[in-house]
């Protein structure tokens, strides 16, 4: 049985706007198993990015606690929580993904380098990780010389390089094409199932989470459905639910 | 305590050899860019190092025969305010000095100007007399020194061989006004001495007597045929004694003021100002300088800052960022020194012994040293800004 990787409960993050306090985050709780892809869906505004931030340390919450592996990141200052990132978490961003002065490999090689894991063998595995993902002759190419969805699969290389607990995933697919981005999310899933890590994709593209194994559905702070049953995710995915 | 302080320690050094490879990676992979901010790094040092250079040559020819002297205190005359030109000693006060207890040796200088006119192009020289192998006569470096006190000869300063290509054993002619009237005198050049300008002109040695008789004097002072110094270079038996020497000289000789080399060179007439000018301008060069490649780091890490996102969001810490940063700073300025300081070499090499730039003086090293803390320091609020900057904001997900 798979253990959970990621726990959220009753989260809360609420923001202050002339005056007003805004609820972006409304005790939202749920839970990731090691091997599940899980997609957190929602229009915009529905506080899907402020729950990502939280999720990958970069914004603490007002109320409730996230535990990654059992560890509360409430109890953490910020040095832990640089630790957790470099160690626990692999993260994926809409664009501005890689160092643009680092070949492809070199992008993938740099998260075991922040680990002090840099060695031949990270080496051999960072170029079949590239491979896997079909890179395997773009490996000294510059961020420059590839296109969207090549940099989008060698942020992907480099957020699972490391062995993270948690794999999260912001729109990856915001600038691709549909080929692509179909292409760029299914390499993900297998990824996630393969190496057995919890990822969360964050998408407003609800055709891509036919390949995930649970949808999240947030409005106004609130998680407001799940889908767990593969029938009800495809129905999703092609726009044919009815609820 | 112990594995904590280890593991720090290891955790530091990881972070250096990581922004290390940070830092050369991306200065190896965008070279134009960097080469081109290393240029202007490199222009500035250029700047820098020719005002430098030309402080040291104007100080070097208003001051290189007082700083040269074999002596510790000079003597001037009563309210001379240490201006030699202003002071012109008794005959007798030489011999006074000598007999005050702790003075070594002292020699009389007799300082003036003149032109030598035999050269295909006229030279002016400063002209000064002195004794040799007494202080106030620098050493001979080729030849000898003059026969008599009153020989028709001279020993001239390497520069004026440099500037007029005399040599030992030529005859030169020096135009000397006497009263009213232009006269022409024929010296034999005897010796040379090492560098040894003075008043921002290369110099001829007479003697004494010569010296009163060749140099150019109004209609009053021709009736005489005495020579008066202008200072005497007093050399002690204990320099590290010369402030008691000194109380003694002004207890014992009347109509004196003594003081020491610096406080002499610093009241050679226009010295201090013009070593003040040349500082300001080296200053204001460096403070630019600091301000240009401040500019060059900050629109740089404006430029990175989605990076610089990235990279703390997969969890770089700020000491990475921060060391990345001020690697890649202080390797761009070490770049553009090297550059700059080579390219002075090159153009150093194509100016005439006429322009005062010397390149091998203590101002020169300052001035690199200087320069090389330019970079960090201008890059400081750059490093500054890159380490606050906020992953959350820089990958716009807040």
């Amino acid at each position: 049985m798979n253990s959970i990787a990621l726990e959220v409960k009753d989260l809360v993050k609420t923001f202050a706007l002339d005056g007003t306090t805004i609820n972006a985050v409304d005790h939202v709780s749920f839970q990731v198993k090691s091997g599940e892809f899980v997609a957190l869906v929602g229009p915009s505004g529905s506080g899907k990015t402020t729950m990502l931030s939280i999720l990958a340390a970069l914004l603490s919450p007002t109320n409730g606690q996230v535990l990654i592996d059992g560890q509360d990141m409430a109890e953490m200052n910020d040095k832990r929580r640089v630790k957790l990132r470099r160690e626990k978490i692999g993260f994926t961003f809409q664009s501005n993904n890689l160092i643009p002065f680092l070949t492809a490999q070199e992008n993938v090689e740099f998260m075991l380098r922040l680990n002090g894991k840099a060695d031949k063998a990270g080496r051999v595995r960072s170029a079949e990780i590239l491979a896997r993902l079909g890179l395997n002759d773009r490996l000294h190419s510059l961020p420059a010389q590839l296109s969207g969805g090549q940099q989008q699969r060698v942020a992907i290389a480099r957020a699972l390089i490391h062995n993270p607990s948690v794999v999260l995933a912001d729109e990856p697919t915001a600038s691709l094409d549909t080929e692509r981005a179909f292409q760029v999310v299914e390499t993900f899933a297998h990824l996630i199932h393969e190496n057995n890590r919890a990822g969360i994709i964050v998408t407003h593209d609800l055709r891509m989470c036919q390949f995930v194994d649970r949808v999240l559905q947030m409005r106004d702070g609130k998680l407001v459905q799940t889908y767990e049953a593969k029938e009800e995710i495809v129905q999703l995915a092609m726009g044919t639910l009815r609820h | 305590m112990g594995p904590n302080i280890r593991w720090t320690g290891r955790t530091k050094m990881k972070n250096i050899f990581l922004a290390f490879y940070l830092a050369l990676k991306e200065v190896i992979r965008n070279r134009g860019r960097f080469f081109l901010v290393s240029l202007v790094i490199a222009l500035i040092t250029l700047l820098v190092l020719f005002i430098a250079a030309l402080g040291e040559g104007l100080a070097n020819g208003n001051r290189q025969y007082v700083a040269n002297l074999d002596a510790q205190l000079i003597v001037f005359l009563e309210k001379s305010d240490y201006i030699i030109s202003s002071s012109r000693l008794e005959t007798n006060t030489l011999r006074s000095v000598r007999r005050v207890d702790g003075v070594a040796d002292a020699g009389p200088i007799y300082t003036s100007s003149t032109e030598i006119v035999s050269l295909a192009e006229p030279l002016k020289v400063s002209m000064l007399a002195a004794e040799a192998g007494r202080p106030g006569m620098p050493a001979v470096i080729e030849g000898n020194y003059f026969r008599s006190s009153t020989a028709r000869e001279t020993v001239i300063d390497r520069n004026v061989a440099l500037r007029s290509g005399l040599k030992v054993g030529d005859e030169i002619t020096i135009r000397s006004t006497q009263g009213v009237e232009d006269e022409f005198f024929r010296l034999k050049v005897v010796g040379m001495v090492a560098g040894q300008s003075y008043f921002f002109q290369p110099t001829i040695f007479v003697p004494s007597a010569t010296w009163e008789k060749v140099r150019p004097q109004s209609e009053a002072d021709l009736n005489s045929s005495t020579a008066y110094p202008n200072i005497l270079a007093v050399k002690v038996t204990d320099p590290s004694q010369a402030d008691v020497v000194k109380a003694r000289l002004l207890a014992t000789v009347p109509n004196i003021e003594v003081t020491d080399i610096a406080t002499t060179i610093n009241n050679i007439p226009g010295y201090s100002a013009q070593q003040g000018t040349v500082q300001t301008q080296g200053f204001f060069t460096l403070l630019i300088g600091v301000l240009v490649i401040g500019g060059f780091f900050q629109i740089q890490i404006l430029q990175k800052v989605p990076q610089i996102g990235v990279l703390k969001a997969i969890g770089s810490s700020n000491g990475v960022v921060g060391w990345a940063a001020v690697i890649q700073i202080i390797v761009v300025t070490a770049m553009g020194v090297a550059i700059g300081g080579g390219l002075t070499y090159l153009f150093s090499l194509g100016f005439p012994p006429t322009i005062p730039l010397v390149f091998n003086g203590s101002r020169s090293v300052i001035a690199i040293a200087l320069l090389l803390t330019i970079g960090p320091l201008g890059g400081m609020v750059s490093i500054i800004y890159a380490v606050r900057i906020e992953p959350l904001k820089a990958l716009r997900l807040g």
